[in-house]
């Protein structure tokens, strides 16, 4: 059929901020999206909050409403645009949720919109427990034995039924957030009751544990006739009991059968055409490994994680596909945009073994606990291709930019192998190495896979490699069994640690030999017939199938991995400067390793890389290409990191040098350059000991902001404000060295600001100056940001934009560059500079309309701003306000310390734009999800220093009508200044699990702030959703918020 | 030890040896399976045919005792060719390796191979002549290149020819299978209709298939090239003017060529599961089993008492064709799937449904 021509403007509802469980992959499946609706004709009106994002740009979409994605300000962008229909199936659970709360709110029946893709019957048959195991035992298709509980009382009656372990699944949460494996009524009672707390029905699902099943996941797509196919069929190497999100994924299935695969893939089909979807759905299974009895676990009807993996793993673009599909077109009018010869009513035939490693944020939350189980914790994740699994595995390893870079044996010297292999169960983070490091030890296959129930045929993979390494050893010298190594992706960097040589004499040696990799396309039909996609992966064998055109090249690094500290921001970045090096008549190259991207879609340069950003991979993608130049501005620290070693091989880093960027980012040598400028700066040192550290401590005065060189996102920084807990700081919370010193400076109390600027060496353009609501101490990622400034005063403002062009221009900056300040007693002192595409560039770009990633670009590529367009100095401020605000992840990562500091914990962003600045903050708060209460019960807890400021807080809720309580040491202070306040409830994490407490006013002792562990009335205020504040200034916004005379739900289009 | 694959081309590809360590002049082909190499080596079609598996972990779930297409465990392809073969396989019907069940079945094997680009050199130049080897001897490889590969293959081709039947439910019907180079799944997918099905050697005469009073006839899948089956023309006339018939694969060519069609050598032919057919009748798309290096004609069929039911979706190959007056069809992908998508099983249930229709009748 063709395309449906009775509707004319589509709505396309987003993912919102990132958090944990739903992240960039939204970003790359939506924008896809919008752009093939646009493509088709239709008129496409989106909403997402997140100005972070590829998708909410005003190409994207006809219409981009950067709102909260809430019931109210939906309905008011519903009533103001009057769209024909929803495609609600593109922004994760948010989307689908939101598509159901419209529904039931009766505005889709009022206006006549319709559900576009995905009925709001499948979307119940998938979500609601009950249903969907309705739907299974209709379909004939097995569920585990399971029932819905709606009491813990219930569920305890059904597992003593069916006996222990049980699996706890809350119905309608994020990532699986609440639930839970429960081996013994006393933990069933504890997961039960959290899980009926977190889910919006009140709904658990208690059902048999099928842990340690293999666990198999299917991309299906089906169109309006009916027709339907797998895209890809994945396995995890992690059995049942991991979260698909937390474990390691390889695709195709490696240990079915074919009569195993057929077998669930026809019950996959079945099952999509029973919900009727038309698009795209990913279903997920667990196989007894002994039998053929499988189970259907779960039912995403739309796209998801798992399907951005499988567009990446595979080519097919599940997301574009869907969409066309969503407006009548069969699968068999779309042509299949890989080959551009076929269509798109193909399974695809890989002919390589793709690899998913999650990214977790442990090597920043040390003491979070890093047990997974049945809801997810990464924040990110990897994804690599070779012809081999060794070496798929192997460069998924080294893709995820940790401190293990391979599986090479020592990073567990003085565990012993009796506590390591008690840390195989559950699994943790690690397991991959630890498995490693058994193997090492001489562990059998056999004996790991008693414990952990993983494959026998991963395991053995895993066993391969460590013999490879040990052939090695033996034979430093034989070139064939470096070769054979090479083959199955082991790096010149480990191969170098065991050969005793330079991981750039490995190099070198293999040059020699004529050992290059080759580059092989990856095209959805495994050869078959010829394809256009210039989608290439490295791997050794015979022939390169990346062929390099005459037209001069730009390679841009991306930032692998979203981590806390990383995110889709920089990819964000990256995509906007091949833009701009393609209208600047070059060939744009990607190099990337995060498959959730928008970056890696093929679709956006003219040659995609999909491949580690290692210093070794990036050079062998040069030594092919030959690119005039490489773009690392925009890749995060990950690219950063890259610059020198680039530089020291020859190669050209376009933009500002590598010597000024180390002029930027080394400690001393900008303290020459801020001396030089004679620009106010907190006083600062450098230790690489314990003791120097104390010296220098003192030498600034208590307090001091401590942190260890070359990080992201402030890892392990903290406010010290006495010897005492400076040694605490020095022995558990860095390893420091000559190599690794710790950074001290004096700590100045103030407001936050930053600027971000591009500069060509003659101009300095600064789009825009910031101001957090948060003083120092808070890092800038987790602030508040308020564009245009609203307190900062002329004097200030204009020695920042003064004192960022000194910068930029004693820097030699040639491209952008982040400068952050704090504002101390009326001057402007700088914190730091990053000569690169920062954080809150997307963010910039989108308020002032100046796209800088792509000015920046030009700019390297030697066009000047006035060239451009664009003069010296900081361009006029509008008089919209607009309002960042930080979005954590707290529920998903239990035991990490929930209070703000100097150590970044957000995962992601959202924006409110309004006339003045109270409305934008509500709307930012909203878009947070931060509720906008008029009555209830607010808990005081803070720190002996913040009571003083707190009172004026405390008077203000009383005012606003809440009924105020307080911990013992808070309850005097405030009764003592006349307030109504009562003790709190003994047992306060009850209270809050009874909604007797809807908001948490908690602030601790700022030298506590880094080592100390989660409080457990915090962890439960989280759990219990409710609104919990932990900075002073979060709190008086957040009463502005409150007094505001009345809500409005106003909305309005960018650039209107 | 090291092993050889030389294309008739002079193309020279190097990996290593498994199982049996002979010689030999063969045909190259790949397949596109990402699963399924144990039917897909046993399977009859390919007899005389060198398998290239593009995906390139093969073994994984090593060999059981249950998934053979042909005559008991008796590989019908002439050799493999991976990239990597999996040391430890696991999967719980599993009984030996892929290296082990090679070696036991004197099947020769190269691993270590660029799977990727000899199926591409095989898609832009055509399936082809090819030698396997130890050594890279050119008077060895000539001497092999100079064998006559069909009369090779009708010495190689020697199987035992005996009429066998496997039962259904009682009172199902009865079917008399031509085999040509039967695949096991066909028999199965018959019998789990409840079909008795009694398979004939191709060349039985037609009295002899009559004297087992069937229900209906089914044509086989069989290897190489239709125009060398003449003798199976009148057979075939004869048969369709009597039964309801069917043709799968090669017994799809021959039930064309019979009603006056041609057919031709594709250059490399369809092996993959992940083609999708258009059933012209409800335009719906089903993913098939195929496995064919020769095509109907379309043109030919001008002319001719027979229409298409079926085709490719992108070259609009002829996947399908009925006699527009009789109970007679044939399609050329494998709706018995093995290894493959089921999808297309719909073909048996559409034949035994005519099948009691008449019986009931």
């Amino acid at each position: 059929m063709p395309k449906r021509d009775d509707i004319r403007k589509i709505l396309v509802i987003g993912s919102g901020p990132i958090i944990i469980g739903q992240a960039a992959e939204f970003d790359y499946s939506g924008s896809q999206a919008c752009l093939s609706l646009k493509e088709e004709g239709y008129q496409v009106v989106l909403i997402n909050s997140n100005p972070a994002t590829i998708m909410t740009d005003r190409e994207i979409a006809d219409k981009v409403y950067l709102e909260p994605i809430t019931l109210d300000f939906v309905k008011s962008v519903l009533y103001q645009e009057k769209p024909d229909a929803i495609l609600p199936t593109l922004g994760g659970q948010t989307g689908l949720n939101m598509a159901k709360d419209l529904a039931d709110s009766g505005v889709l029946a009022e206006l006549n919109i319709e559900l576009l893709g995905t009925k709001l019957l499948a979307i119940e048959q998938a979500e609601d427990r009950e249903l969907f195991k309705e739907l299974m035992e209709d379909l004939d298709e097995p569920v585990p034995e399971s029932t819905i509980a709606t009491t813990v009382a219930e569920a305890a009656a059904f597992a003593e039924e069916i006996g222990y372990p049980v699996v706890v699944r809350p119905a309608y949460t994020l990532g699986g957030t609440g639930g839970g494996f429960a081996h013994t009524p006393a933990e069933l009672a504890t997961i039960t009751a959290h899980g009926l707390e977190l889910s919006p029905v009140t709904q658990v699902l208690i059902e048999k544990s099928i842990a340690g099943y293999k666990e198999i996941e299917f991309e299906v797509m089906r169109d309006a006739a009916d027709n339907a196919l797998i895209v890809a069929g994945m396995e995890n190497i992690d059995p049942v009991g991991v979260h698909t999100g937390d474990s390691i994924v390889v695709s195709p299935t490696q240990t079915l059968s074919d009569r195993d695969y057929q077998m669930m893939r026809d019950s996959a089909l079945k099952i999509i055409r029973a919900l009727k979807i038309e698009g795209g759905v990913n279903i997920q299974m667990a196989l007894d490994p002994q039998s053929f009895q499988y189970y259907i676990i779960e039912v995403n009807p739309r796209v998801s994680r798992s399907s951005a993996l499988a567009s990446k793993a595979t080519g097919y673009p599940i997301a574009k596909m869907a969409a066309k599909i969503a407006v009548g077109l069969h699968l068999n009018e779309i042509k299949n945009p890989v080959t551009q010869t076929t269509w798109a009513a193909f399974e695809p035939a890989l002919d390589y073994v793709v690899t998913k490693i999650p990214r977790f944020a442990f090597d920043k939350f040390e003491r979070a606990d890093r047990t997974l189980g049945t809801q997810m914790k990464a924040t990110g994740e990897v994804m690599a291709i070779g012809r081999t699994l060794e070496e798929s595995l192997l460069k998924a390893v080294r893709s995820l930019e940790i401190d293990q870079k391979d599986l090479r044996e020592g990073d567990y010297d003085g565990i012993s192998t009796a506590d390591l292999k008690a840390q195989l169960m559950p699994a943790k983070d690690d397991r991959l190495f630890v498995i490693a490091e058994l193997l090492h030890r001489g562990v059998t296959i056999e004996e790991i896979h008693a414990i952990t129930q993983m494959d026998l045929f991963f395991l053995d993979k895993i066993l391969h490699i460590i013999e490879i390494e040990q052939a090695v050893k033996d034979q430093p010298e034989n070139f064939a069994v470096v070769k054979a190594a090479k083959e199955y992706g082991f790096s010149d960097e480990w191969l170098g640690a065991l050969t005793g040589k330079t991981d750039a004499e490995v190099r070198a040696w293999r040059k020699a030999e004529g050992l290059l990799p080759t580059f092989k396309m990856v095209d959805t039909v495994a050869g078959e017939f010829e394809s256009k996609t210039p989608y290439y992966y490295g791997t050794y064998e015979d022939e390169n199938e990346s062929i390099v055109t005459d037209r001069p090249s730009v390679l841009v690094l991306g930032s692998g991995p979203i981590r806390i500290g990383q995110g889709v921001e920089f990819d964000y970045a990256t995509v906007h400067a091949v833009r701009a090096i393609q209208a600047a008549g070059y060939e744009a190259i990607i190099q990337n390793s995060n498959p959730e991207t928008v970056s890696t879609d093929f679709a956006i340069s003219d040659k995609l890389y999909f491949e580690p950003l290692t210093l070794e991979d990036v050079l062998n993608v040069i030594d092919l290409e030959q690119p005039i130049g490489v773009v690392v501005q925009f890749g995060g620290q990950t690219a950063i990191n890259l610059a020198a070693d680039l530089e020291k091989n020859g190669v050209k880093v376009l933009g500002t040098t590598v010597t000024d960027l180390d002029r930027g980012e080394d400690r001393d040598e900008f303290a020459q350059v801020i001396d030089k400028l004679n620009l106010p700066k907190p006083q600062g040192e450098t230790a690489t000991t314990k003791e120097g550290a104390l010296q220098a401590a003192n030498e600034i005065g208590y307090p001091v902001l401590i942190r260890p060189s070359y990080v992201i996102g402030g890892r392990s920084m903290a406010i010290i404000d006495s010897d005492e807990d400076l040694e605490t700081y020095m022995t558990q919370a860095v390893k420091v060295s000559n190599d690794h010193p710790v950074l001290i400076d004096d700590y100045l109390s103030g407001q936050e600001a930053e600027v971000d600027l591009i500069s060509d060496g003659q101009d300095v353009l600064i789009p825009g100056v910031m101001e957090h609501i948060e003083r120092s101490g808070i890092h800038s990622g987790d602030s508040f940001a308020v564009y245009p400034t609203q307190r900062m005063s002329d004097k200030v403002k204009a020695e920042i934009v003064d004192s960022a062009q000194k910068l930029a221009k004693e820097l030699n900056v040639i491209g952008l560059m982040n400068i952050q300040y704090v504002i101390h007693d009326n001057q402007a002192y700088v914190i730091e500079v990053n000569p690169r595409a920062s954080r809150t560039l997307p963010f910039l770009s989108k308020v002032t309309n100046i796209p800088m990633a792509q000015v920046a670009t030009k700019v390297m590529l030697g066009q000047s701003l006035q060239d451009q367009g664009y003069q010296s100095g900081l361009v006029p401020e509008p008089e919209t306000v607009h309002v960042k605000a930080p979005v954590f992840s707290f529920a998903k990562l239990a035991g990490l310390n929930s209070t703000v500091g100097p150590e970044m914990k957000s995962t992601g962003e959202v924006m409110g734009t309004a006339p003045d600045y109270d409305q934008a903050l509500a709307k930012a708060m909203v878009g947070a999800g931060l509720p906008i209460l008029h009555e209830g019960r607010v808990y005081f807890d803070l720190a002996e220093a913040d009571l003083d400021e707190g009172l004026a807080f405390a008077q203000r809720f009383v005012t606003l009508g809440f009924d105020l309580v307080a911990s013992p040491k808070n309850l005097d202070y405030l009764r003592d200044q006349g307030l109504p306040v009562a003790p709190a409830p003994a047992d306060l994490e009850m209270a809050m699990a009874k909604e007797e407490i809807q908001i948490m006013v908690n602030t601790i002792d700022q030298a506590d702030q880094a080592l100390a562990d989660e409080s457990p009335v915090r962890a439960a205020a989280i759990e219990n959703e409710v609104a919990l504040f932990t900075a002073m200034d979060t709190i008086n916004a957040y009463l502005t918020v409150l007094e505001l005379p009345e809500e409005t739900h106003f909305v309005q289009a960018l650039g209107e | 030890m090291q092993g050889y694959l030389v294309l008739k081309n002079g193309s020279i590809y190097a990996g290593e040896r498994f199982g049996a360590d002979k010689d030999l002049l063969t045909e190259v082909v790949f397949s596109t399976g990402m699963t399924g190499y144990q039917e897909t080596m046993t399977d009859p079609s390919y007899f005389g045919q060198t398998m290239v598996f593009t995906y390139p972990l093969i073994g994984n779930y090593g060999i059981n005792l249950e998934d053979y297409e042909g005559a008991g465990m008796k590989p019908a392809v002439d050799a493999i060719i991976v990239k990597d073969l999996a040391r430890r396989p696991a999967n719980f019907r599993s009984v030996m390796t892929l290296a082990d069940f090679a070696s036991q079945q004197d099947l020769p094997g190269l691993s270590g191979i660029d799977t990727r680009k000899l199926a591409k050199e095989i898609r832009d130049h055509g399936s082809m002549p090819a030698v396997i080897v130890s050594e890279l001897d050119q008077a060895k490889i000539d001497q092999l290149f100079a064998q006559d590969y069909p009369s090779l293959l009708l010495a190689r081709a020697k199987k035992e020819e005996n009429i066998e039947t496997f039962a259904g439910t009682p009172g199902g019907p009865k079917i008399a299978l031509l085999d040509f180079g039967l695949k096991g799944s066909i028999v199965k997918a018959l019998q789990k209709r409840g079909a008795t099905v009694t398979v004939f050697p191709g060349n039985t005469p037609v009295a002899a298939i009559e004297a087992s009073n069937p229900d209906g006839v089914l044509l086989s899948n069989g290897p190489g090239d239709p125009t060398q089956y003449a003798y199976a023309t009148p057979t075939i006339l004869e048969l369709q003017s009597k039964y309801p018939i069917m043709g799968i694969c090669l017994g799809h060519q021959l039930f064309a060529i019979a009603n006056g069609a041609k057919t031709y050598k594709m250059k490399f032919g369809y092996r993959g599961f992940n083609h999708a057919v258009t059933d012209v009748d409800h335009s719906r798309k089903y993913f098939t089993s195929q496995n064919h290096g020769y095509a109907v004609d379309r043109d030919s069929l001008i002319g001719t008492n027979l229409e298409v039911t079926h085709e490719e979706i992108n070259a609009q190959t002829v996947e399908g064709v009925r006699l527009k007056d009789k109970e007679a069809f044939s399609v050329q992908f494998h709706p018995d799937a093995s290894p493959g998508p089921h999808d297309a099983e719909y073909i048996f249930d559409n034949f035994i449904e005519k099948l009691t229709t008449k019986k009931g009748a």
